[in-house]
């Protein structure tokens, strides 16, 4: 699958209060966590982004709470890829499990916002439209690939219990 | 070659001998747990899967405390979409408010949670019952509901990073300040995807209290899981509350790490925490003047009762600062009961403080004490994110309990030693 978007870039530690503030956390669906993702850092975010917009990152994105309303309001803006150097590992389980594309990549310091890229998700690999530059992603384990080609972590239980 | 206590239990629970880090496993849990902002995720994901009932309903335990209680009529529909699953799945361990305590506070004090058990909830502060030896980590909606709907949930195995902790500890300074101290040394991802081992004469010395402090900011470091071993003091704490068997569990004499961390606390002071990151540390007496608005005592990093008992001591025979709020939120209910019989609440009200039922409120910005812009707050909680307990522009200190209660008083960021004797 390749994926085509503008990026938005933040630095480290991104912690999920600031992808979806805490008050935000009576509601549930990704729409309405879309209306208020990013708020905590960037108040332009959520009227700006575009389908298909990519999310690059440093390290730790994701910090913090557990809350999967995090890269649910992500998805529900319709961002089509986050790139981080590094992943606080709660998020990135999430990500995975609720089937947002998410890449570890340690060269995402040089992209810089407002640049377009497009990444094949199945390689790895990180065209930088604007630089002509190209970057390679960590590879996914074996396992997770399971769970990203399943559809997600409740369609790859399904499988596997026959249902 | 050894194994470390994280490799024991997970090798354990996988039904193998031996496993190595790096490992991706399938694990039994013994306890899957969801609060009233993650279970409703939890319940809509758990739903897709398609099975009828929860593997064991004995094993999953929900506690509405984030949002609890109600804090608007959206939060109410959340709580209630957690309550009405409780009913319908009939689970055997549930917490109404009015029995209700924080999560990570209640939990261990009903014993519902031992050594050598693995544990997975939907809340990062799962991570609290490393100090019972146990492997308990926190993880998402989804992965939740699998739980509960299987009984078991895919894990790496972490390495582990051993902390040492070397010399006694000062007056006023204790698990709080080690914790925050050592996120200070390492930062909020030195131990990402790592599981923590904290060790040495200190926190052979250091009560279950302050132990479960320790464990429970490991999350802040960015590590899966915060470990003590299994000890006398553990075996003191459990024996009275457990009510099934466990099994112990610690690491090798040879068991390998991934790095060893030999820190002197010696000379170790209270530490506060600077806006906006829980490694952003400073020695009390490097702190400055910092005047506040706010002083929260509680949440599930310090609400027990020895923390109740220390803040106590501090605020008897004194007054809070006519210009800020003192809220002081008892972590759960028998804490409460206990600070009243103790005369704990009586001294908090006398000086000018509020107390409230439990709830994790203010901690993450939800309700009972929310920071309007330009606010300062000191908090003995775990998370100082920029806009965590309110306005984007406010501002919050992470504490111990003595130093939250003596900052209230000073109307500035202060320790005990600063009061009028």
């Amino acid at each position: 699958m390749r994926l085509t978007g503008k990026v938005w870039k933040y630095g480290a530690n991104v912690d999920t209060d600031a992808i979806v503030p805490a008050r935000y956390l009576n509601v549930s669906t990704p729409e309405e966590l879309a209306l208020h993702c990013m708020e905590g850092i960037d108040p332009e975010f959520a009227q700006g982004v575009q389908p298909g917009d990519i999310i690059v990152a440093t390290a730790n994105f994701g910090c913090g709470s557990s809350r999967e309303h995090a890269p649910l309001a992500i998805k529900g803006a319709g961002v089509s890829c986050v790139i981080g150097t590094t992943f606080a590992r709660i998020f990135y389980r999430n990500a995975i499990n609720i089937g947002l594309p998410i890449l570890e990549c340690p060269a995402a310091e040089q992209i810089e916002g407002g640049q377009t890229l497009e990444v094949e998700l199945e390689t790895g690999k990180i065209h930088n439209l604007d630089t002509g530059q190209t970057f390679q992603a960590e590879p996914y384990p074996e396992f997770i690939i399971g769970i990203i080609r399943a559809g997600g972590l409740i369609e790859y239980t399904r499988k596997e219990l026959g249902r | 070659m050894g194994m470390t206590m994280a490799q024991k239990i997970l090798a354990a629970h996988a039904g193998v001998e031996l496993v190595e880090p790096g490992q991706f496993v399938d694990v039994k849990v013994d306890v899957v747990l969801a609060n009233d902002i993650t279970a409703p995720i939890a319940i809509r994901e758990f739903t897709r899967i398609g099975v009828e009932g929860v593997f064991d309903r004995d094993k999953v335990i929900m506690v509405p405390d984030h949002f609890a209680p109600n804090r608007d009529i959206k939060s109410a529909e959340q709580c209630k979409v957690l309550r009405d699953f409780v009913q319908r799945q009939n689970l055997t361990h549930y917490f109404e408010v009015g029995r209700m305590g924080i999560e990570h506070i209640l939990l261990p004090e009903q014993g519902l949670v031992l050594p050598g058990d693995v544990i997975v909830g939907a809340d990062s502060h799962t991570c609290t019952y490393g100090a019972l030896g146990a492997f308990a980590t926190g993880m998402g909606s989804t992965d939740i509901a699998v739980a509960m709907a299987t009984g078991k949930v895919w894990m790496k195995v972490p390495e582990t990073i051993k902390f040492v902790y070397r010399g006694r500890l000062r007056e006023w300074v204790g698990g709080k300040d080690l914790i925050l101290h050592t996120i200070g040394v390492v930062g909020v991802d030195g131990a990402l995807y790592q599981a923590m081992e904290f060790s040495g004469e200190a926190v052979d010395d250091l009560s279950m209290n302050g132990r479960f402090t320790m464990a429970n900011m490991a999350v802040e470091a960015g590590a899966k899981v915060g470990l003590f071993a299994f000890d006398e003091e553990t075996q003191a704490y459990v024996e009275p509350r457990a009510r099934r068997t466990y099994t112990a569990y610690n690491s090798d004499r040879d068991a390998r790490y991934a790095q060893v961390i030999e820190v002197d606390v010696s000379e170790l002071e209270p530490q506060v925490a600077f806006p906006h990151l829980p490694s952003s540390v400073r020695p009390l007496s490097q702190v400055g003047e910092i005047p506040i608005d706010q002083a929260v005592i509680g949440s599930c990093t310090n609400g027990r009762l020895e923390d109740l008992q220390v803040t106590a001591q501090v605020l008897r025979g004194r007054k809070v600062h006519p210009y800020v709020r003192c809220i002081v939120i008892p972590g759960s209910q028998a804490v409460y009961l206990d600070a009243v019989r103790q005369g704990l609440v009586e001294a908090f009200i006398e000086a000018g403080a509020a107390v409230s039922t439990p709830t994790c409120g203010p901690c993450l910005g939800g309700h009972m004490g929310v920071l309007a812009a330009g606010e300062r707050c000191v908090a003995t909680t775990n998370r100082n994110f920029q806009g965590r307990m309110g306005s984007p522009q406010s501002e919050v200190y992470l504490a111990n309990p003595a130093v939250a209660a003596a900052s209230a008083v000073l109307g500035r960021i202060g320790g005990p030693a600063e009061l009028a004797r």
